[in-house]
């Protein structure tokens, strides 16, 4: 892998760099198991994968302290399980089974914990902007000093309602980071090909919401923008835009044949840019950690993924009579 | 240990491909998430990449067969050190798939219009004691009173929208609550209605219980996915973790000469969505007590509510705290000859309509549905086993109207009892005109209920 500047000279604790690897290789083969679920026809539908991106949410997740809120998108698994959610419960999900977080009535899509402040899984792009800020309101008038991260991706950037949001949430000093997770890529078009300017941490600018860029393959960098973001909005300042350079390895979802992008471009970045092969280089190079204590952790982390996908084919579907539960409350 | 590959699903409906082409040869070592192999579905040619690490052991299906079912195994992973010979030979029969057999179609459980043997039982009980004083109110008072006693009741309770707090309302409904609650409750709001519907939904998802006021429904519609996508399926979704407690108000259908973009019935349209309860009242009581009921429901609530009703004078009961409960008609005249269901405005139509009937020796029973979602059919149905004939009456447009829906469920119900078919009075099946005698002539009239109650009683 080619070196990336400063990589070796952090001076991060072993502890966090370890847990970071974990939870970054949780989600990894998390998706990977859950392709290969899907590749037997035990997970149906849209389902869209997080791998590339896992520095992205680990990073910030480090920053967000015990109450903090975060909402995303469909492409919901990794933060889902970085902020704690129970792998068997999102595997089983995936599988549409009575043990899934949803009990099976939201599928990859759309899931929820109330215990870990996890507020979905929207499969309408953009609308979780808005619900972000929302929840950011209800902090905000209840005055518990919390602070919401709300995920979107470059595509969802053009949304009308936004841009409603953004005006709203500086006008009313929001809690809330708005975190655009830039993959490059809405389904098959190209940012270049959809975006008229295509820095979006300044898309802020406009109603004085302050942004920055941040390298979302380096888990470090992620955290650091992290903590600066969230101190600036705990401090009462309002919003904050995180525009986190970041890429999917996989299609949009798990049918894409991904021709809009060539071989040689994915391979690029696993190859130079891999965020868990970062950290790794870090544990090594730092003397933190030997390939056999990261192999250890490699089988820890298969043998969670396996029991989520054993719970997930082993958990029952719904009851028929689920079909009429949870309309209302 | 060995582990097969298996050919892969790679779209919601495949269910085999061709293996075009293999990117390993058996005996070379492959990393999890290396390119393996490229497969054609039935849409696309696709890549196929190596879950497991490991070396190739064996490849049980060659490049270019065709026609492969899903879950057929295709290759042999072999851990390092492992021989390649330790792995299992081809298989002869493919796997069967490992998904579940999709299941029957559930019983419908709860299908309420459909199953109900028994005779329907309307609620005949009174909205609030007999020998309660009253007080006469304007709708506009009315539901002023029911958000601020809400507002005192619930800290939780917020208002907010177009013009809510400092102009004291575009109609004048939140007159005074500004000054009573302040701004942190009254919230105004900027032209920006799919944003702040969505705020909103996203403050009731966290604990709070918004009352959303639109300056006219008409303004919805650039909300609606929030409504909807967002306030209305969440619960569902969520497995019953995430509600959203959230009341959707304003002014709906025609108010007078504002023409096409701004005169519209929505009452059909939110009745349609599961996960939404509907409201539309008509006189000064309901609107209170409704609104009452509708603030502290768990769900959210649409609340339709006139502009050209907002003036309108009624008793209401003068009790300190008198809510009424969703999914109740109330019968506002009783009568033996045909039945005249309707709500909302539709009701001062109606309520003409039968004083005319009357002075020709018709009695009409009148129906007013209060709430939309849930409906109270029993009240409907026991009434029309009474008559044997029925009038649905309606400001909105005729296609998939709610007088259609009663229709139905009166044919399922009660088709042995008709005596003759129900007319649906809507709305014509036009944009609202502004020329005052084209809009006149769009609108549903009392003099084109009296025609059809005729027509139903064969007079
Ligand atoms: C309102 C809406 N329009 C279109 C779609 C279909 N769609 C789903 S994801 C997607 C691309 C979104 O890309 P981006 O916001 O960059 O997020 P990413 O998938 O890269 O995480 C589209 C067009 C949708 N779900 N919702
Ligand atoms: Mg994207």
């Amino acid at each position: 892998m080619a070196a990336r500047k400063g990589a070796a000279k952090s001076n991060t604790s072993r502890e966090e760099l370890l847990s970071y690897y974990r939870e970054m290789l949780l989600i990894r083969r998390f998706e990977e198991k859950a392709g290969q679920l899907y590749g037997m026809g035990l997970i149906g539908g849209f389902c869209h994968l997080y791998i590339g991106q896992e520095a992205v949410v680990v990073g910030l997740e480090a920053a967000a302290e015990e109450g903090d809120k975060r909402i995303t998108s469909y492409r919901d698994h990794g933060h889902m399980l970085a902020c704690g959610m129970d792998p068997k419960g999102v595997m089983a999900e995936l599988t549409g089974r009575e043990g899934g977080l949803s009990k099976g009535k939201g599928g990859s899509m759309h899931m929820f914990s109330k215990e870990k402040h996890f507020y979905g899984g929207h499969g309408i792009v953009g609308a979780q902007v808005p619900l972000g800020a929302g929840l950011a309101f209800a902090d905000k008038y209840k005055g518990n000093g919390r602070v919401t991260f709300a995920y979107f991706g470059d595509g969802a950037a053009n949304q009308g309602q936004v841009y409603e949001t953004f005006n709203m949430a500086a006008l009313w000093k929001l809690p809330v980071i708005f975190v655009i997770e830039n993959n490059q890529y809405a389904m098959g078009t190209a940012q270049k090909r959809s975006t008229s300017t295509p820095e979006l941490h300044t898309r802020g600018l406009a109603f004085g919401i302050a942004g920055e860029t941040v390298d979302g393959m380096d888990v470090l960098a992620v955290k650091a923008a992290g903590e600066k973001a969230v101190a600036a909005c705990r401090a009462g300042n309002g919003p904050y835009i995180l525009e986190v350079m970041t890429y999917r390895y996989r299609g949009h979802s798990m049918s894409d044949p991904a021709k809009y992008r060539t071989r040689e471009e994915v391979q690029k970045m696993r190859d130079e840019r891999d965020a868990i092969e970062h950290v790794r280089e870090l544990l090594i190079q730092g003397k933190h950690a030997t390939e056999d204590d990261l192999k250890a952790i490699d089988k820890d982390i298969k043998a969670i993924v396996n029991e989520a996908a054993e719970f997930s084919k082993e958990s029952p579907e719904p009851a028929l009579s689920e079909l009429w539960t949870d309309i209302y409350a | 240990m060995a582990t097969e590959i298996l050919m892969p699903a790679l779209s919601p409906t495949m269910e085999e491909g061709k293996l075009a082409k293999w990117l390993v040869k058996e005996g070379d070592k492959v990393t999890s998430g290396q390119i393996i192999a490229e497969i054609e579905t039935d849409k696309a040619t696709m890549e196929f990449e190596a879950v497991d690490e490991g070396t190739v052991g064996r490849i049980l299906v060659a490049e270019g067969a065709e026609g492969v079912k899903v879950n057929t195994p295709i290759a042999v992973l072999v851990e390092e050190g492992e021989s390649v010979s330790a792995a299992p030979a081809p298989v002869a029969t493919p796997v069967a798939a490992a998904a579940p057999a999709p299941t029957p179609a559930a019983a419908p459980v709860a299908a309420a219009p459909v199953a109900a043997p028994a005779a329907p039982v309307a609620d005949g009980s009174p909205d609030w004691p007999a020998g309660t004083p009253m007080k006469t109110m304007t709708v506009r008072e009315a539901l002023r009173e029911a958000m601020a006693e809400e507002m005192t009741r619930d800290e939780d309770v917020y208002l907010m929208g177009e013009e809510v707090g400092e102009y004291q309302g575009a109609y004048k409904i939140s007159q005074g609550l500004l000054d009573q609650f302040g701004d942190k409750r009254v919230i105004d709001t900027p032209i920006t209605e799919h944003g702040f519907a969505g705020i909103a939904v996203g403050s009731a998802m966290a604990g709070l219980r918004p009352i959303v006021e639109f300056m006219t429904f008409n303004f919805a519609m650039q909300a609606i996915d929030q409504i909807i996508n967002s306030a209305a399926k969440t619960l569902y979704m969520s497995g019953g973790q995430m509600g959203c407690p959230i009341v959707f108000r304003g002014p709906n259908g025609a108010a007078a000469r504002v023409a096409a973009q701004h005169s519209q019935d929505y009452a059909a349209w939110y009745a349609q969505i599961p996960g939404l309860k509907v409201v539309m009242p008509y006189s000064a009581a309901d609107a209170k007590g409704l609104l009452k009921t509708a603030i502290r429901d768990a769900n959210p609530v649409i609340f339709l509510e006139n502009e050209i009703l907002y003036g309108r004078s009624f008793e209401v009961p003068d009790l300190p705290d008198f809510t009424i409960p969703f999914g109740k008609a109330r019968v506002w005249r009783e009568g033996t000859d045909v039945t005249l269901v309707s709500f909302g405005i539709g009701m001062s139509h109606t309520l003409d309509a039968a004083d005319k009937l009357a002075a020709e020796g018709i009695s009409a029973e009148v129906i007013d549905l209060r709430t939309l979602r849930p409906i109270d059919y029993d009240t409907v149905i026991a009434s029309v086993m009474k008559t044997n004939r029925c009038v649905t009456v309606e400001e909105g447009w005729p296609v998939a109207s709610i007088g259609n829906h009663l229709s139905a469920t009166i044919m399922e119900r009660a088709f042995d009892w008709l005596d003759a078919p129900v007319i649906n009075c809507t709305g014509k099946d036009v944009p609202m005109p502004y020329a005052a005698n084209l809009e006149k002539l769009a609108l549903v009239t009392s003099d084109e209920v009296v025609a059809a109650a005729k027509k139903v009683t064969y007079r």
